[in-house]
């Protein structure tokens, strides 16, 4: 079953290019690309997306998310991650090890890829736990959670507070082709705090999580890479100050690689005034200031990626007293239309956002997906740019509604995602024309 | 008589100027009933008002309590240990339950900031934050603010010192709106670890030096130093706490002659205040709590709506 997907501006990230092209879906790839128009004589039996005015981009890859399966079903399933994960234009995600149980050993490793395959609408990657049941004592048996499936390791949602036992884990890891993924917290700076430390947390009397909390974090794993030479990545930048200090390591030739998420360049800490506990989130809103600074890192590919660190959790969870609720907001289906929100503001070009998107990603976690050429693997999302709408609560494909952006404006969407070569999602509107 | 038009006291942020001046000269009339023989006026018969008290509070429950019942309406207490929620009921839940039962008003003290604005836009009745976390005490400002217009008979240009842990003081912050709003010049003073991260932004100046701070001052407010959990102690020692930062007689003489020295209690004698300092001549500490009852009378008055109903006689 062939498709034809012609009238769209094809962007090819690695190129850097953007250009009218048509291409054809078959047995799972891609099969031709060729300039607009090209395919005049069609086979009988192959069916067409007309994509005019819209841009077709490989499928996007989150390399942190939270699946929140097994053990916390009601936050989340694998099932309907994917289905938020397709809707919102991907076909790759990176699901963080922090379930009940930890994702710290070959049958839970397992029992994702079984769920995500069940699903069958994208490609899970697990991550495993660095720690066996992330309390950062025992490094977990990296080889196998490879052999099993695994493409990286975090503690994610702790830090690994021993600083030998991180190195260790990046030496090891490199061994074995795993990416090492650090969530940079001083857990003690952190102590109680519940928002950013600043004015704002002044003002409304909510305790705080100071920048400093993830920056000496971050200038540690920048040490530890220097000395050992192996890769590290630093998970959800949120500060200027971690941005100034991968940015010199950069420079220095340190093997440091950095995402951020949407919400850290498109929200302030101001956002938690009201104590709205969608608002809360680890690390948490920042300033104005750090807004500035993520964007001149990305702009500057001081930050390789933009992942949401989608964090899915129930109303029990957030209809709490601020400081009782969990940190956390689900992203998946609001990234596009948030990082598009750059292009508009002149930062990034829609060829950088979608790299970062899609085959920094990819390059990151060593899977060979995130690109579009001839024989590539059919993960493609065929996305609106200037297609805006309110982001209605009840629209929300994630099973959980934690999210600032509820009632907000929103410009740029997805509108069909396909997965080797299947159409997994389409938003079925009058925008684009399939049959 | 100017109306009040609040459903809720959640912080001094939501008060005018003119709603100051009516809640602290209709505390006056209430002063006035706290001292009579028979301290008891009809007002809000017929009210009922829920005080719901999720951390320890002696003197504020007390002084509410007390308020309610000179005006007649009918109160009860409920007390965190005493509640659903030691049965896991979230607040929400039980706040809900409570509105089912239709009282006027609510009187929330809780260890969480924000937690009656949470509460507030979900319920009916009135709700008065009784104490949020380490948000705001807006009737402990009032008493406050009541207490120094009694004895300074102003408020504008005064200038008032407030010492101790600001960082984590709902009685700071309720103190420093209020009392920026009402026209005085603020100070804080205490050691670095307890001065919030840009206080400045509050509008106030920092003097960590106490001595230093509390000269030329019309009012030196000293807050409660918190020794209960020796874990998260923002200074080495009691002992050194009150060497360098506690208010002596010593360090008093710094302020202006006629200051007066306020505290919101319970103290630590000799740490934070000298007892000859607690219970010398400057000190209008106890006045403090006599007038609470008195604000707090004149604030169930004006939300729960007996002044609708006419004079207060």
């Amino acid at each position: 079953m062939a498709i034809l997907i012609r009238g769209g501006d094809l962007v090819d990230p690695v190129k850097g290019l953007i250009e009218k092209q048509d291409l054809i879906v078959e047995g799972g790839r891609v099969s031709r690309i060729l300039p607009a128009g090209a395919f005049s004589e069609l086979n009988p039996g192959i069916s067409i997306i007309d994509a005019s005015g819209m841009l077709i981009i490989p499928g996007m890859i989150d390399m942190h998310v939270h699946l929140r399966e097994p053990g916390y079903e009601y936050k989340e399933t694998i099932e309907s991650g994917s289905l938020a994960g397709v809707a919102g234009g991907f076909t790759g995600l990176a699901c963080m090890p922090n379930t009940d149980p930890a994702n710290d050993n070959v049958s839970v490793t397992e029992f994702i890829l079984r769920q995500s395959a069940k699903a069958g609408k994208l490609k899970v990657y697990p991550i495993a736990a660095i720690t066996k049941g992330r309390k950062g004592e025992t490094l977990t048996e990296f080889g196998d959670l490879k052999k099993a499936g695994a493409v990286g390791l975090s503690d994610d949602g702790s830090p690994v507070v021993n600083s030998e036992l991180m190195r260790r884990a990046i030496e090891y890891a490199r061994y074995h082709g795993l990416a090492v993924i650090s969530h940079c917290e001083d857990i003690n700076l952190s102590g109680e705090g519940v928002m950013h430390e600043g004015m704002i947390s002044t003002q409304i009397g909510l305790k705080g999580i100071p920048s400093a909390s993830e920056e000496v974090m971050v200038q540690r794993e920048i040490s530890l890479a220097r000395l050992t030479g192996c890769p590290v990545h630093i998970a959800h930048v949120s500060t200027a100050g971690s941005v100034n200090a991968i940015r010199r390591a950069k420079e220095d030739g340190v093997p440091v690689t950095a995402e951020t998420a949407p919400h850290y360049f498109s929200l302030d800490h101001g956002s938690v005034v009201g104590y709205d506990t969608n608002a809360k989130i680890n690390p948490p809103l920042r300033t104005q200031e750090d807004i500035l600074a993520i964007k001149k890192g990305l702009a500057e590919d001081v930050i390789d990626v933009i992942a949401t660190d989608h964090a899915p959790h129930n109303l029990l969870e957030k209809n709490l007293e601020f400081d009782k609720a969990a940190f956390g907001i689900i992203g998946l289906e609001t990234a596009l239309p948030l990082t598009l929100a750059l292009v508009r503001e002149g930062v990034l070009t829609i060829q950088a956002i979608v790299r970062k998107l899609t085959c920094s990603p990819a390059s990151i976690l060593r899977v060979d997906r995130g690109v579009i050429r001839e024989g590539s693997v059919a993960d493609l999302a065929i996305i609106d740019p200037e297609c805006e709408y309110i982001l209605k609560e009840e629209d929300i494909l994630s099973k959980s509604r934690n999210t600032p952006f509820i009632g907000k404006k929103l410009k740029g969407r997805n509108m069909l995602t396909i997965f080797e070569g299947q159409i997994v999602w389409s938003r079925d509107s009058k925008h684009i024309g399939c049959r | 008589m100017e109306g009040f038009n609040h459903k809720d006291l959640l912080g001094m942020g939501q008060l005018s100027v003119r709603d100051i001046e009516l809640i602290l000269d209709t505390a006056e009339s209430m002063k006035e009933v706290s001292q009579r023989d028979i301290k008891k006026v009809p007002t809000l018969r017929g009210k009922s008002i829920v005080n719901f008290f999720y951390e320890p509070s002696t003197r504020t429950r007390a002084s509410f309590e007390l308020a309610a019942k000179r005006l007649s309406a009918d109160t009860i207490s409920l007390s965190s240990s005493g509640s659903s929620m030691t049965k896991g009921e979230t607040l929400m839940d039980t706040a809900k339950n409570l509105q089912a039962m239709n009282p006027d008003l609510i009187v929330l003290r809780h260890s969480s900031s924000g937690a009656p604005h949470m509460l507030a836009p979900e319920i009916k009745a009135g709700i008065i934050n009784a104490g949020d976390g380490t948000n705001e005490h807006p009737t402990q400002a009032l008493l406050d603010l009541f207490t120094i217009r009694e004895k300074k008979g102003r408020l504008q240009g005064l200038k008032v010192a407030i010492i101790g842990d600001i960082k984590h003081s709902r009685v700071a912050r309720s103190n420093i709106i209020g009392l920026k709003k009402m026209g005085a010049d603020v100070t804080i003073s205490g050691p670095p670890t307890m001065i919030p991260v840009n206080a400045e932004s509050l509008g106030v100046d920092v003097i960590n030096n106490p001595a230093e701070a509390i000269k030329d001052k019309d009012v030196i407010m000293v807050l409660r130093i918190q020794l209960e959990r020796q874990s998260k102690l923002l200074f080495p020692t009691a002992r050194e706490y009150s060497t360098y930062f506690g208010i002596n007689r010593e360090t008093l003489k710094n302020a202006k002659e006629d200051a007066i020295v306020m505290h919101p209690g319970p103290i630590n004698r000799g740490v934070e205040l000298a007892s000859d300092v607690a219970d010398g001549p400057f000190s209008v500490i106890l006045e403090q709590v006599t007038n609470g009852v008195a604000v707090r009378m004149a604030l169930l008055y004006l939300l729960v709506g007996g002044h609708k109903s006419g004079n207060i006689d």
